[in-house]
């Protein structure tokens, strides 16, 4: 299916942006600006954003502790993320989540998660809640590579069956779950050929082309909201930077990284085959990419000018009365 | 001669020495290698922390074994393998990870010697982070002991010193039933005293009295005893004598040291890193209520977080911890507490 210009365009954009922040991000934390552990999805932006962009803000999703791109593609204010990890006041949670904590539930984002697995269960709830309730929403589970081996994660991919649930499992296999090679860690092969054993639809697909990843998740969704259950989508990717920030990856084969960056680029794929066919001009890529770096570092301003949190807030928003 | 070691070597010096004595001692967890299965390094990591880095040089992938990150799974296995006859120590990275896979300690591991009548042994240990002040937020920065501590059946170990780590290790290991060692992660490289060369145990059970004194009890565990060492140095310039206890254990637990100390100076205060409902200094206040009441002169005070999630930004973190300060605010009120 040929997508339409602002379709293309919003595509790119959103990729850009989340390229954008995670390049920051990882600069900002080596200064010593953002405190805590900080997981970079740079190099995965595909998934996300080809996920993402099949939901509304009434559609779920579930994330991971690497979750800033997912929060991005679906849709999060930049500034109140980077104010976040930046423990600032005005930041989405207040300053009390941090980057393995980000949620926004008026985006549909149940939260960043830094129990590997986690979130996967909690998306089957809002999965559970829209078909109780007769909506057409749908709920996408991110998870990880490490995270496909929880017993927790396989539970939910059999009680979604069972259920026959509006879910969309995507794992994105970025090949190390920290230092340990998914092809070591995950047994039977793919992930994708988990899906058979619970009686789903399981496609596996190259997480570096948004075109595939975007088609795969347009079936997976749109089954889902026609009731006809959940789809499993191993989608297979890389990250181009380390487990978190400080890493020093030398578990990583010689030259892995630049061999990613250099031919396994999702935007410098999405670039090619968009102007090679003639669809956008290269001009109105790069300017994205303008804009993109223009609206992180009007973020960092932000961040770095933005007050501490108050300290009466350690008390707020739990119950307590004493 | 004094031997000057980090609370980090000395807890690596322990596993070295446990498994060249004892072949029937394996370890296992996530990444406490690293890079299995990668083509880069091996022993990347040597855990998150790099504490078990060098393991599987000394004794091979088949004794220090990396696994996927299946806590229920690998749990499962180390508490299984611990009744067939080998002394597993497995790694739960953060204590905070115990939510997906607790069924294994909570109805397994502690129950069997018990509900099997004596039949079976579970000679493992849990190792496990705790602890706040890494800008870790809500779910890498708790101290739930007490969660365990709860359970019949389970042995609670928290050393507060470098000495102790190495000790406490060590009879942990040798012990048959199911241990779960606390290791605070801002004291393996902040802590650091002397620790004898040779294995040698601290027994699970007995406190350490680390400072007398005649005005006041403090009793306090893990990292909060070195914040209670720092209270009582300026308390003292004020003319306030107070008297330090680590159970070291919470579990078992050195009620008789405690006790003494407080029927001795007729007041105490707790300090824990751990929530404040039905944790432990609550624990520790009701004892003193229900055993050594008529020695009171105050009533038992808790210095403990508040009962909150722990916050993300450093302000709010450091905020949510307890300080010198209000230990020795504390210690104050209670000293001139009158009726």
């Amino acid at each position: 299916m040929q997508l339409e210009r602002p379709t293309l365009l919003e595509a790119y954009r959103l990729m850009a942006v989340i390229r954008a922040f995670e390049e920051r991000v990882s600069a900002e934390f080596a200064k010593g600006k953002i405190p805590g552990f900080v997981h970079l999805y740079a190099g995965q932006e595909a998934c996300a954003v080809g996920v993402c962009m099949h939901l509304s803000d009434r559609d779920f999703i579930g994330s991971t502790h690497r979750g800033h791109g997912h929060c991005i593609a679906k849709g999060s204010d930049v500034t109140s993320m980077m104010l976040e990890l930046f423990g600032k006041q005005g930041g989405i949670c207040g300053g009390k989540g941090g980057s393995m904590h980000l949620a926004d539930f008026d985006k549909g984002i149940m939260g960043a998660n830094s129990i590997v697995g986690a979130a996967v269960p909690l998306a089957l709830g809002a999965a559970l809640a829209a078909k109780t309730k007769g909506t057409d929403h749908v709920a996408v589970a991110f998870c990880g590579d490490g995270g496909s081996n929880q017993g927790g994660v396989l539970e939910s991919l059999n009680l979604a069956s069972v259920w026959k649930l509006p879910v969309v499992f995507a794992f994105e296999d970025n090949g190390y779950a920290e230092t340990t090679a998914s092809a070591w860690a995950v047994a039977g092969g793919a992930i994708a050929n988990r899906a058979a054993a619970f009686g789903m639809p399981g496609e596996l697909v190259d997480g570096f082309d948004f075109f595939a990843v975007h088609e795969a998740a347009g079936r997976a969704v749109a089954r889902a909201r026609a009731g006809a259950g959940p789809t499993l989508l191993h989608l297979r990717t890389g990250r181009f930077f380390g487990h978190h920030e400080g890493d020093s990856q030398t578990y990583r084969g010689p030259g892995e990284v630049a061999e990613l960056r250099r031919n396994h680029d999702c935007l410098k794929l999405f670039h090619t085959r968009v102007t090679e066919a003639g669809l956008l001009e290269g001009s109105a890529l790069d300017e994205l990419v303008h804009q993109a770096g223009e609206l992180v570092e009007n973020a960092v301003r932000l961040a770095e000018a933005a007050p501490l949190p108050p300290h009466h807030t350690v008390h707020e928003n739990v119950y307590v009365s004493y | 001669m004094t031997r000057i070691l980090t609370m980090r070597k000395a807890l690596s010096e322990a596993f070295f020495q446990v498994m060249e004595e004892d072949p029937s001692v394996i370890m296992m967890g996530e990444d406490i290698a690293g890079g299995q299965g990668a083509p880069g390094e091996q022993d990347a990591w040597g855990g998150d922390l790099g504490i078990t880095k060098g393991l599987i040089g000394r004794f091979g992938p088949s004794r220090v074994l990396d696994t996927p990150i299946s806590e229920t799974a690998y749990i499962g296995a180390a508490v299984g393998a611990a009744t067939a006859g080998l002394r597993p120590i497995a790694e739960l990275m953060f204590v905070d990870f115990m939510g997906v896979c607790f069924d294994q300690l909570l109805n397994q591991a502690a129950k069997f010697r018990y509900m099997f009548g004596g039949k079976t042994r579970t000679p493992l240990v849990i190792r496990t982070q705790i602890g706040a002040g890494f800008r870790a937020g809500a779910q890498h920065s708790q101290a739930l002991y007490p969660l365990f501590a709860h359970i019949p059946g389970l042995k609670c170990v928290i050393p507060s010193t470098a000495y102790d780590a190495k000790g406490l290790m060590i009879a942990s290991v040798r012990d048959d039933d199911p241990v779960v060692f606390f290791e605070h992660k801002v004291m393996y490289d902040r802590i650091s005293d002397h620790v004898p060369e040779r294995p040698y145990e601290v027994p699970l059970g007995e406190a350490n009295l680390v400072l007398e004194g005649e005005d006041v009890t403090i009793i306090a565990v893990g990292r909060m005893v070195h914040m209670a060492v720092e209270a009582a140095g300026n308390l003292a310039k004020q003319g306030i004598s107070c008297e330090v206890i680590d159970p070291r254990t919470i579990s078992p637990l050195d009620e008789d040291t405690i006790l003494d100390s407080v029927r001795s100076t007729g007041r105490c205060v707790v300090v824990d890193e751990a929530y404040p409902r039905c944790g432990f200094a609550a624990d520790i206040a009701a004892l003193i209520a229900e055993k050594a009441f008529g020695a009171l002169r105050a009533p038992v005070r808790k210095v403990t977080p508040p009962h909150t999630p722990i916050p993300f930004a450093p302000n709010l973190e450091d905020t949510w911890l307890p300080s010198p300060e209000r230990i020795i605010e504390t210690v104050s009120s209670v000293v001139g507490y009158r009726r």
